[in-house]
């Protein structure tokens, strides 16, 4: 048990790795004994992820659950895993949603056991994201995430998914690159690999290393490389074009963790890497991190809205939600360290709502992309004018959940994004008043195109298309969707529980 | 906790249990989702009342109220915290608003058939209204129906605006939910709206004015955590309560003296603003009053739940509970703040401007919506003047015999309903022209709905409606609001008018039609509940009656019976002082009444229209009444102006040109280039890199035929060869550490 508890994140980040070899075992024509140890092996990263939230809400500030080994001596960079308050959720977030996927890619028939083995070697990288304490390592985990994806959306994917996963594939590895790069001068630079001490030396660093090169250009590429990968993984406006496009074609479970995990990298690597190292430089360019935020709420909502895919629409939602993420990170980055107590309260307030946000996004986006995988599987069509709505007749429990689920996406007060988004505005508004103003009509057309379509779906006369099909949800379907909607309830009535440990982290974040 | 706080927690409970249960286990059976239903209706109602009495019998209530919170978000080292507040505000409302819901659960049972076997054809197609027999999505009925109540409750009982808006925003989407109910429904005629175009419209409309309110909402917040405000109210962290608000005059002293984002206007103001635009979109006005008609497709019993009871007060009440707030820099007499100002010119506009749509509309219901539109913007106008116990007073008379009149009229279609399916008739049993001496055949619907319709038009001294429009005129006509009373009492002229046609249209002359001839009674469990409303549709205005209103005043003080003003102005700071008494404004109250009942039975009543005959104002009113008919082209105006600019934007500007042309554009272009550099490199790759390591690996092959020498066959010589080799890289990598 002891061993269990001190090293329970490295326990986390590995224990996929064992379903994986398990599944590796058994003979390919087996599908159904692949398709089961795969999920019942990952409920023990999820069962773990709960011990860890359990065992870290309990209390203590900080990074926990540290474990340091020697790993990559020569360059000086070593295996150092650890969490806080912003990594738990995300962590609980990836173990709870990864076991769902699984259970939802039940219909997969082709080519099960390499399917599963990629998702599971998936769940490594993202966690390993969420949990690395070294720049090295955290750059290879989140190479690790990249890879398993590109393959799920290649081999598994839709019409499209040679031009998707490819758009997919370059336009993350040309964030890399420079992420790469300029960990590599950072490295360089400061001596060490090491994040907790990146964090409390780096932002005064001040010592010429590269002879001829000021310290401060130093900074600022490396500032601009991190925001640029990040950025493009979140996606932020204008670099989100390849998320429909991989959205579309990715298969159901692979769009349910892409929007629901992979996403969040992006906007964790801002709150664990840019705000912590580059204070200053965040700082300057807060307000155009706000701005692009606030464009891709509204344009995002807009083109959801201008949407006849079914699936396309709840891409582009991610895009819209995911702006509220950047536009509360905006406000950290802008406030940290200021004097006033009133702003930096409303920072922290913005940062929780961004994570927040993060974690219920993850909840609703995973909820919605795998219903209308469900519709689609049936319907054999994603598109709103062709699917002639009147599913609601034929499927009434699909229908309920439909509509859950998008009210959840929706922000309504009750439900989980109307916490988060509250949180995010309330913080905002001090800061970025305009913005946050305009960001309103984003809100206003995330109404729009959740009704379309729910309308184009749902409602509607006798469909005569459905006659003889059988519309309805299975049990194996329900039970997917059934605890997203349990924490998104949760979440909407009492978001204190999850709340707090994200309000511990920002308040060292804002200072 | 005390107990009297633990029954407020509990009030919003039942109907959500109710929600739950029905959703996901009764949902099958009819009669147990009904009794579920009701029963928890009812329970929260018995805690109503309960709360009620404690609040009547406790001293000085408004100086004590009862409140508990609990924290709920986090907001850095202190806390955001949610929970219950009881004050005379709130008691008034939780006298009327659990006993409308349960009257209204109670009708909906007959109104939708209960008992009456289920119909082969309706079950057939579930989403759109049944013909004949029971409901087949009756118990999704009841769910939605407790989901409402639980909404409305909880915006009740709220302690703070944030709660409140989420039980306003849970209304909303009930609404949504309620309006579409027949989700399915088609209209031959494709102009006319469906119920599902409704309610998305419904939706869209009201969401303008809430992300509007929510900035308002967050202001306010934020300018309870600067540290002078944080110093007044002696908190650690902000607040949204509103007895921390709204109860402590220096912060609201506070909040008129800082400046806000827009020059020259006060804080105060401007959070009033933005809060005020929430409360047009709920509360239907003017520019935001489209919905409120289409809402009328949803099912009748919603149309009273919305229009009466809940929804629509909702925010009339919001706006009455945050009057400390929105008159805060205001004292009887003086200039009126800006909030003030805009409640009072949009609140009369809206009262006039609906009452003239009323005048002509055909549809039974449409005529009560406008009506409610109107009467809303007599409410919002009342607080525009600072009438607050004048405003609170009409919002909960109004609420009884509205609910009574869509009652009615859902009880009217009903047997007009049941007409045309004996007489295989088909034509819209919505329409008054086709009705007509139904007084005959629906006696009870007909004596209630008449009592409603008095007490809408404020026939005097008998009608709750007369109190508490007289008493918005009067306080109008004593504040010196000349155009606000003016404009009042128009539009109460036009009230009394429009709701004469209404009865006489409906109710007086011969049926016009078969459908009507045939008409007949509805059930019990639909009569009863317009029985006890049309009871305080009579009897809530005695409360209200001033105190020096003669004879009648005096005789009900001696029992204490109206204690309204005195109990509602106590959740003020400083009571308001009641308007002296004044014949003037009792005068005009009386003729726009009765001038109004009599001008409508003049052209309707006496001679009541024959079969085919067209609204006799028709010809008189020529352009005008086409202008009103289509109810001044605001719905064309907007399709014009909003909607359609906002498709075109979504699809073709956001979408197509910056997304897949410009951004995509660049990226492809990008990408091409990258590609023909790539096959630059290609070619300089195959001199430059390809064909060295051709050579390489020529030389490669060479040496391994050299070594082909060493390749003995013997495991001795393979273990030298591999001993040498991994001292000679040990050595290399000791050299390179050791460095």
């Amino acid at each position: 048990m002891n061993f269990v508890l001190s090293h329970l994140v490295s326990l986390i980040i590995f224990t996929p790795l064992i379903g994986l070899v398990a599944v590796g075992l058994i003979p390919s024509d087996q599908k159904q004994a692949i398709r089961w140890v795969a999920f019942l092996a990952s409920l023990i990263p999820a069962g773990l992820a709960i011990a860890l939230w359990f065992s870290y809400a309990g209390g203590g500030e900080g990074f926990r659950f540290q474990e340091q080994a020697v790993w990559y001596q020569a360059i000086n960079a070593t295996y150092h895993v650890g969490v806080d308050g912003v990594a738990v959720p995300m962590i609980l977030l990836t173990g709870l949603l990864t076991p769902l996927a699984l259970l939802a890619s039940f219909n997969i028939d082709d080519r099960v056991k390499p399917y599963m083995m990629l998702f599971l070697l998936l769940e490594t990288g993202m966690l390993g994201v969420f949990a690395s304490l070294d720049l090295i390592l955290f750059f290879l985990f989140w190479e690790i995430g990249l890879v398993p994806m590109y393959f799920l959306i290649n081999q598994w994917g839709g019409k499209e998914r040679r031009y998707a996963s490819f758009k997919f594939f370059v336009y993350t590895m040309a964030g890399s690159l420079g992420l790469l790069l300029s960990i590599q001068l950072i490295g360089l630079t400061a001596g060490t690999f090491d994040i907790a001490r990146l964090i409390n030396i780096w932002p005064s660093f001040n010592k010429e290393v590269l002879v001829g090169v000021p310290i401060s250009m130093i900074k600022t590429v490396a500032f601009f490389a991190f925001s640029l990968a990040f950025a493009i993984k979140i996606p932020l406006w204008p670099f989100h074009t390849w998320l429909p496009d991989a959205h579309t074609e990715a298969p159901t479970a692979g769009s349910m963790i892409l929007a629901g995990v992979l996403l969040k990298l992006g906007a964790f690597g801002f709150l664990r890497l840019v705000l912590p190292l580059f204070p200053e430089q965040a700082h300057r360019y807060a307000p155009l991190l706000a701005l692009l935020a606030v464009i891709a709420i509204v344009l995002g909502a807009y083109a959801a809205y201008g949407q006849n895919d079914f699936k396309r629409l709840v891409a582009y939602s991610s895009v819209n939600h995911m702006g509220f993420v950047v536009l509360g990170i905006a406000v950290v980055a802008w406030v940290a360290g200021s004097p006033s107590e009133a702003l930096r309260q409303s920072a922290t307030i913005a940062g929780t709502g961004a994570v927040l946000q993060m974690f219920n996004h993850g909840l609703s986006s995973a909820a919605m992309f795998f219903l209308v995988g469900v519709v689609y599987e049936r319907a054999h069509t994603r598109d709103l004018d062709e699917l002639g709505g009147g599913i609601w007749q034929v499927a009434p429990i699909y229908g309920g959940i439909l509509l859950f689920s998008s009210m959840a996406s929706l922000g309504l007060p009750g439900l989980n994004g109307f916490v988060s988004e509250f949180a995010v505005v309330r913080g905002a508004w001090p800061v970025f008043t305009l913005v946050t103003a305009i960001s309103m009509l984003g809100l206003l057309f995330t109404g729009a195109y959740i009704l379309k379509g729910i309308q184009k779906v749902l409602h509607g006369p006798k469909n005569p298309k459905w006659a003889g099909h059988n519309m309805e949800m299975n049990k194996r379907e329900i039970v997917v969707v059934a605890p997203l909607m349990a924490l998104m309830l949760l979440i909407g009535v009492w978001p204190w529980w999850l709340a707090s440990v994200i309000n511990e982290a920002m308040k060292r974040l804002v200072g | 906790m005390r107990t009297e706080e633990l029954f407020t927690w509990l009030i919003p409970v039942p109907p959500l249990l109710s929600f739950f249960l029905i959703w996901l286990f009764t949902s099958r059976s009819k009669t147990l989702s009904h009794t579920v239903a009701i029963g928890a209706m009812a329970v929260s109602w018995v805690l109503s009342l309960a709360v009620v009495l404690y609040a009547l019998t406790t001293e000085h209530f408004g100086k004590t109220v009862f409140a508990s919170s609990v924290p709920w978000l986090p907001t850095g080292d202190s806390s955001l915290n949610m929970g219950v507040l009881v004050d005379p505000l709130t008691a008034a409302m939780l006298f009327f608003v659990p006993l409308t819901c349960l009257m209204i659960f109670i009708y909906s049972v007959g109104y939708h058939n209960y008992g009456k076997p289920l119909d082969a054809h309706d079950a057939s197609q579930p989403g759109a209204p049944a013909h004949n027999g029971v409901e087949p999505m009756y118990s999704r009925f009841f769910a939605f129906l407790s989901l409402f109540a639980f909404g409305m409750l909880t915006l009740v009982v709220a302690d703070n605006l944030l709660l409140m808006f989420i039980g306003w925003e849970i209304m909303g989407l009930c609404s949504y939910l309620l309006i579409g109910f027949w989700y399915a429904r088609q209209y031959d005629d494709p102009k006319k709206i469906t119920p599902r175009q409704a309610a998305v419209k419904a939706f869209m409309t009201t969401r303008v004015g809430d992300v509007i309110m929510m900035l308002g909402i967050v202001y306010l917040y934020f300018a309870t955590t600067t540290d002078k405000a944080k110093e007044i109210l002696g908190l650690a962290g902000g607040t949204l309560s509103f007895r921390a608000i709204l109860y402590n005059e220096e912060f609201l002293k506070y909040l008129v003296s800082q400046p806000s984002v827009i020059v020259g206007l006060p804080l105060a103001a401007l959070i009033g603003l933005l809060l005020f635009a929430g409360a047009v979109g709920k509360s239907a006005q003017f520019p935001l009053h489209v919905w409120l008609p289409d809402a009328m497709e949803g099912p009748t019993p919603v149309s009273a739940m919305i229009h009466a009871a809940t929804m629509v007060s909702a925010g009339v009440y919001a706006m009455v509970r945050m009057f400390p707030l929105l008159s805060a820099g205001w004292h009887e007499g003086g200039a009126l703040t800006a909030p003030m100002m805009a409640m009072g010119v949009i609140g009369s506009f809206t009262a006039l401007f609906a009452a003239t749509i009323a005048v002509t509309q055909r549809d039974v219901k449409k005529v009560l919506a406008y009506s409610t539109i109107s009467q809303l913007g007599y409410m919002i106008a009342a607080l525009g003047i600072g009438a607050y116990v004048a405003a609170a007073f009409h919002l909960i008379t109004h609420a009884f015999f509205k609910a009574l009149l869509f009652l009615g009229s859902g009880s009217v279609i009903h047997g007009v309903e049941h007409g045309a399916h004996h007489s295989q008739e088909h034509l819209d049993p919505q329409d008054m022209f086709n009705m007509g001496g139904l007084r005959k055949k629906m006696p009870i619907t007909f004596w209630t709905f008449l009592i409603g319709g008095l007490a809408l038009s404020g026939f005097p001294f008998i009608t709750a409606g007369f109190w508490s429009k007289d008493e918005i005129l009067g306080d109008a006509f004593a504040n010196g609001q000349w155009i606000v009373f003016a404009t009042l009492a128009i539009s109460a002229l036009l009230t009394a008018f429009y709701t004469m046609r209404q009865i006489s249209l409906t109710f007086l002359g011969e049926p016009r039609t078969q459908s009507a001839e045939h008409a007949s009674e509805t059930p019990w469990t639909v009569t009863t509940p317009l029985v006890i409303l049309a009871f305080f549709a009579i009897t809530a205005g005695y409360v209200g009656v001033p105190e020096t209103f003669p004879v009648l005043g005096p005789l009900l003080q001696a029992i204490h019976f109206n204690r309204f003003h005195e109990f509602v102005g106590g959740a003020l700071l400083e009571l308001p002082a009641a308007a002296a008494f004044n014949v003037w404004p009792l005068l005009v109250s009386l003729f726009v009444a009765l001038g109004g009942l009599w001008l409508g039975w003049m052209v309707y009543g006496r001679n009541p229209l024959k079969a085919g005959q067209a609204d006799p104002l028709a010809r008189p009113l020529g352009p005008i009444y086409t202008l009103l008919e289509n109810k001044y082209y605001f719905d064309e105006l907007y399709d014009f102006v909003f909607v359609r600019p906002s498709k075109w934007l979504a699809e073709t500007v956001v979408y197509r040109v910056i997304d897949r042309t410009l951004i995509d554009g660049i990226l492809h272009t990008v990408a091409r280039a990258a590609l023909r550099l790539g096959g630059f490199f290609k070619g300089a790759e195959k001199v430059v890199i390809n064909d060295p390591p051709d050579y390489l690996a020529g030389g490669v092959q060479w040496l391994g035929k050299s070594f082909r020498v060493i390749q003995t066959g013997r495991v001795q010589n393979y273990l030298l060869i591999g001993m040498l080799v991994v001292l000679a890289f040990g050595g290399v990598y000791y050299m390179m550490l050791a460095r």
